[in-house]
């Protein structure tokens, strides 16, 4: 078993159903199509979920070495290799990944009726690329597959947006990751001149000079930044979450955003540990700013999905913050936030989904008194909307606690301004919440919404019983952290303690 | 000259026999032999690459120096036949409907090629300017082959004019050269710079005349003035051809000429080759974001290319040349594919040219639009498709010299052309369709928009076919 490439199978097989659908499903009958279409594409991504979880099963919890690792040659002679593998910090991604396709997929069964086998290959291709860019552990590797998200999920954003600024909303999503992602890759290229290879845990042991590690950490920063969003570049993401189809919307809260904060956790720390101190600051007032500023605009929105998409950022926010204390519980917290969130703000984007569905518009005055005709989505959304908010017993409460905890140990000041996050959450989740499900139920058209059917409430319950699981038994997850986590942070203070031992050589 | 000098040169003596037999064939057939010829030319093409892989046994010189064998210059001959026969594959249904299906076609086709196998296997200046003329005067003769139209007379004449000007500047500086380094020889001109101290001032001179030239040939900035006309004025199949294979063997040829006679002077061209490079991707990316034709934009986008390529040049390392070897193979497949995608490009049997003219291709013709998708996603360097490893080798180099702003500059450019590839995306998928391109496209087309779409697609998965060859042929480039 242990030879097996699970991960391989993991990442391509969502291709593979891609390229099946591409060929095997033709005909005439769009009906008939757009039916096999999405057949196809939930048996891959649920077969690929299942297989997926050989990872929990079989993930050795007691050492933070990468597992299920494959080796192949790629560019022969030149150190670039096809080198797979998880440790603790990416295998609950990977996860994460595999889990929310399938919803997406079943979210999208009744809402896309236009060039539905389109939909689903460019859906399937978009899972690959977070599969693989997850399990990737040589840099050309990860950036081919963080690089490669953009062209599902432009044309998702472009094609099956249901807003009149879709094309403005794509081609901001793509551009502002774009440019990010070109400094990162002359960063990757520099790293490379300098050590010979991109293989990242050979990247992890070379010692960099201190100059040198805060260009390269800031040319990260810039892609990492755009992508979790940090203020100021975070404009991008209420533009591409109001305009994006419900599962996009889905997988970009999800997993894309994670995407940033695992480029931290992967290369910036642990490759640039010098520079991160140097830097750390930055992230701490960008991050405060982020929270503070984003809650407030968030407070003020009109519009569900925009709401939803500021208090991504604003959990992101706590998310950097998080793992740049360094702390056990800081970075903990913040892998903890990362998943919460993940499926967390997925199921608000849902949620909303599921009322746009029946009503087709985002404004938040246009509905009211839900509670009344569709008591089961109240609850649901109530669920989810508490989980976000952090109420104890939930994930989010998990996270946010620890991060806290994490942030006090360090720095006092920027612990307050996160905290006042979670009283302004409070208030623009429940605000919204208020005026979408309580009050008088008035309109006609609100009052027709029929209450949640069987498909959609296959697509909550899972997603509120892993919330409710790491809220009340966060163990589960953290087991499989803890060994990576520490090592980690031991790693980062032994880079540190070292750089010190050289200065003072040195004078 | 002995026997031993005949075989090096075979492949091109083949085609220069060829290119006179077609010419005979043109005359003597009867009715239009136009389509006969051109099959005889691409099986031409393909024997001599064959001829150029077999009679190949290392590095070497024949006719006294006059003309160099190595692996560089296979591998550039390889791509330039490759892109000549490719581009006359296609060309085939075109010149039939404009009614431009002459025999001479063809038969120009193989004379220019010749002419860019000999620039390529140049091993002294006059040997290189033959080629170069031999090459350019069939460019002028094809970009004006629709002589009945004032556009194609049009862009004939201004390459005309314009490369007579770059070859007077070419010449010009080769008797500079000449004058102060008292030969024409490369591997003269080598030793002659090895190891001295500085070179005299005149032979600085003649180098920025020549590089002036070649960058002329090239179309790199600030001597591209003639190709935007040019591209959009020639019929479409020639634009197709001049955008690939002359430009690939203007490109070997700078190669050659800066790195084995100057190769010692690196600090003395390297910065003119800097400049150049930074000013045509910033051109290539910014004048083709406002362009509605979408030939016009093509040339823009391939002097965007040649910039990135110079990237690889600018570094004067075997990195580097390997890098641009790389990406000239690239740029060879996405742009023939493209130009394949443009010459199906018909309503009710005209000829269409916009770029508005694709709103909704995906709903039209979804495999075309899905082909061409791929190919502008793959220019504009979003892995993991071809083009983004083209340009991670060039700029790999790039920084191994350390030209820090050359890379950054070159990254931010890209993210700039990044744009307007998309919007042409944004016309297929996003938008409607206005009117329906015609059907269907021939099979010819579908093959060569097929292999070059695979090639392009599937790079990633085997980059060694093209990376080991290219490393080998940087490592010939250096080794003399």
């Amino acid at each position: 078993m242990n030879n097996f490439p699970v991960l391989s199978l993991i990442t391509f097989l969502p291709l593979v159903g891609a390229a099946m659908i591409f060929v095997m499903v033709q005909g005439k009958d769009p009906e008939d199509i757009a039916r096999r279409s999405r057949w196809m594409a939930l048996f891959t991504s649920g077969i690929t979920f299942l297989i997926s979880l050989v990872l929990w099963i079989d993930f050795d919890r007691s050492t933070a070495d990468f597992q299920f690792v494959e080796t192949m040659t790629w560019f022969p002679g030149l150190n670039i290799s096809y080198h797979m593998g998880v440790d603790g910090i990416s295998v609950l991604f990977v996860l994460l990944s595999t889990f929310l396709t399938p919803i997406c997929i079943l979210a999208s069964w009744e809402s896309i009726k236009d060039r539905v086998k389109e939909y689903m290959i460019a859906f399937l291709i978009l899972e690959t690329m977070m599969v693989g860019m997850f399990s990737a552990l040589d840099f050309v590797l990860f950036y081919v597959f963080f690089e490669g998200v953009l062209i599902p999920m432009f044309i998702i954003i472009g094609v099956w947006g249901h807003g009149e600024r879709r094309v403005y909303a794509a081609f901001k999503f793509f551009l502002y990751t774009l440019l990010g992602s070109v400094l990162m890759l002359l960063a990757l290229l520099v790293l490379y001149l300098q050590a010979g290879t991109t293989d990242i845990p050979t990247l992890m042991q070379t010692p960099l000079a201190s100059s040198l590690q805060i260009w390269l950490w800031l040319a990260m920063f810039a892609s990492f930044a755009v992508k979790i969003p940090m203020w100021p570049v975070h404009t991008w993401l209420p533009d591409a979450h109001v305009q994006a189809p419900t599962a996009g919307s889905v997988i970009l809260a999800g997993v894309l955003l994670k995407m940033g904060g695992y480029g931290f956790l992967r290369f910036s720390i642990p490759i640039l540990p010098e520079a991160t101190e140097t830097l750390t600051p930055l992230i701490y007032v960008l991050s405060a700013v982020a929270i503070v500023y984003t809650s407030l605009v968030a407070l003020a929105q009109p519009n569900m999905k925009k709401l939803i998409a500021y208090s991504s950022i604003a959990h992101m926010g706590f998310v950097t913050i998080g793992m740049f204390t360094l702390t056990m519980a800081g970075v903990t917290g913040s892998i903890v936030q990362m998943l919460s969130h993940g499926i967390v703000s997925a199921a608000l984007f849902l949620c909303v989904g599921v009322v746009y569905d029946r009503l087709h518009t985002l404004e938040i005055s246009r509905y009211g008194g839900l509670v009344h005709n569709m008591p089961k989505y109240a609850a649901v959304f109530m669920v989810f909307m508490l989980a976000s908010v952090g109420l104890p017993g939930t994930s989010g409460f998990v996270g946010e606690f620890m991060i806290l905890i994490g942030t006090f140990q360090v720095n006092t000041w920027v612990a307050v301004f996160a905290a006042t996050g979670l009283i302004l959450g409070a208030a623009y989740m429940l605000y919204l919440y208020r005026r979408v499900v309580f009050g008088k139920l008035t309109k006609d058209d609100v009052k027709a919404m029929p209450d949640l059917n069987a498909r959609e409430l296959a697509i909550f319950v899972p997603m509120i019983l892993i919330v409710i699981w790491l809220g009340i038994y966060p163990s589960s997850f953290t087991d499989i952290t803890d060994a990576s986590v520490i090592n980690l942070i031991e790693n980062y203070q032994q880079a540190l303690a070292d750089a010190d031992g050289v200065d003072v050589a040195a004078q | 000259m002995t026997s031993t000098d005949l075989i090096v040169a075979l492949p091109e003596i083949f085609l220069a026999v060829m290119g006179m037999a077609l010419l005979m064939v043109g005359v003597f057939a009867r009715g239009n032999p136009s389509r006969l010829v051109n099959y005889l030319a691409v099986i031409s093409f393909a024997i001599a690459g064959i001829l150029a892989v077999a009679t190949f046994d290392g590095s070497q010189s024949a006719f006294g120096g006059l003309f160099r064998v190595d692996s560089f210059g296979l591998f550039m001959k390889l791509l330039v036949l490759l892109g000549s026969a490719l581009t006359l594959i296609v060309s085939q249904d075109f010149i039939e409907r404009e009614q431009m299906a002459r025999f001479e076609y063809g038969v120009l086709f193989v004379f220019a090629t010749l002419g860019m196998m000999m620039m390529i296997s140049a091993g002294d200046l006059i040997s290189l300017y033959l080629g170069l003329e031999l090459q350019s005067l069939c460019l002028y003769v094809i970009a004006a082959f629709r002589r009945d139209t004032a556009r194609s007379s049009e862009a004939g004449l201004k390459y005309f004019v314009l490369g007579a000007l770059s070859s007077g500047l070419f010449l010009y500086g080769a008797s500079m050269v000449y004058g102060f380094a008292g030969t024409t020889s490369f591997a003269g001109l080598a030793t002659e710079f090895a190891g001295e101290g500085g070179p005299a001032v005149g032979l600085i001179v003649g180098i920025v005349f020549i590089a002036a030239a070649l960058a002329f040939k090239v179309s790199a900035v600030p001597f591209h003035m003639w190709t935007p006309d040019v591209y959009e004025g020639a019929p479409t199949p020639v634009t197709a051809f001049f955008a690939v294979a002359p430009k690939i063997a203007a490109i070997a040829l700078f190669t050659r000429v800066l790195i084995e006679p100057f190769g010692d002077l690196v600090a003395q061209w390297q910065q003119i080759i800097v400049v150049t490079s930074i000013l045509s991707m910033a051109l290539g990316a910014f004048a083709a974001l406002v362009q509605t034709n979408i030939k016009r934009l093509m040339a823009y986008s391939s002097i965007g290319h040649v910039g990135y390529a110079l990237v690889g040049l600018a570094a004067g390392s075997q990195d580097g040349v390997r890098g641009l070897i790389v990406y000239m193979s690239i740029y060879l497949a996405m742009n023939v594919g493209t130009f394949a995608c443009i010459l199906c490009m018909r309503v009710n049997g005209r000829a269409v040219e916009g770029i508005r003219d694709l709103a909704g291709l995906s709903k039209t013709n979804p495999m075309m639009a899905l082909v061409l998708a791929i190919f502008m996603f793959s220019m504009a360097g979003i892995p993991p498709l071809a083009g983004f490893f083209g340009k991670l080798f060039v700029f790999q180099a790039a920084l191994e010299a350390e030209l820090y702003t050359l890379a950054v500059i070159g990254v931010l450019t890209s993210v700039v052309a990044a744009f307007y590839y998309l919007r042409i995306i944004k016309l297929m998928y996003f938008d409607d369709p206005v009117e329906k391109l015609d059907r269907p496209i021939g099979r010819d087309m579908v093959v060569v928009l097929g292999a070059t779409g695979l090639f392009t697609t599937l790079f990633f998965v085997f980059p060694a076919l093209i990376l080991d060859p290219a490393a080998q042929a940087a490592r010939s480039l250096f080794a003399g």
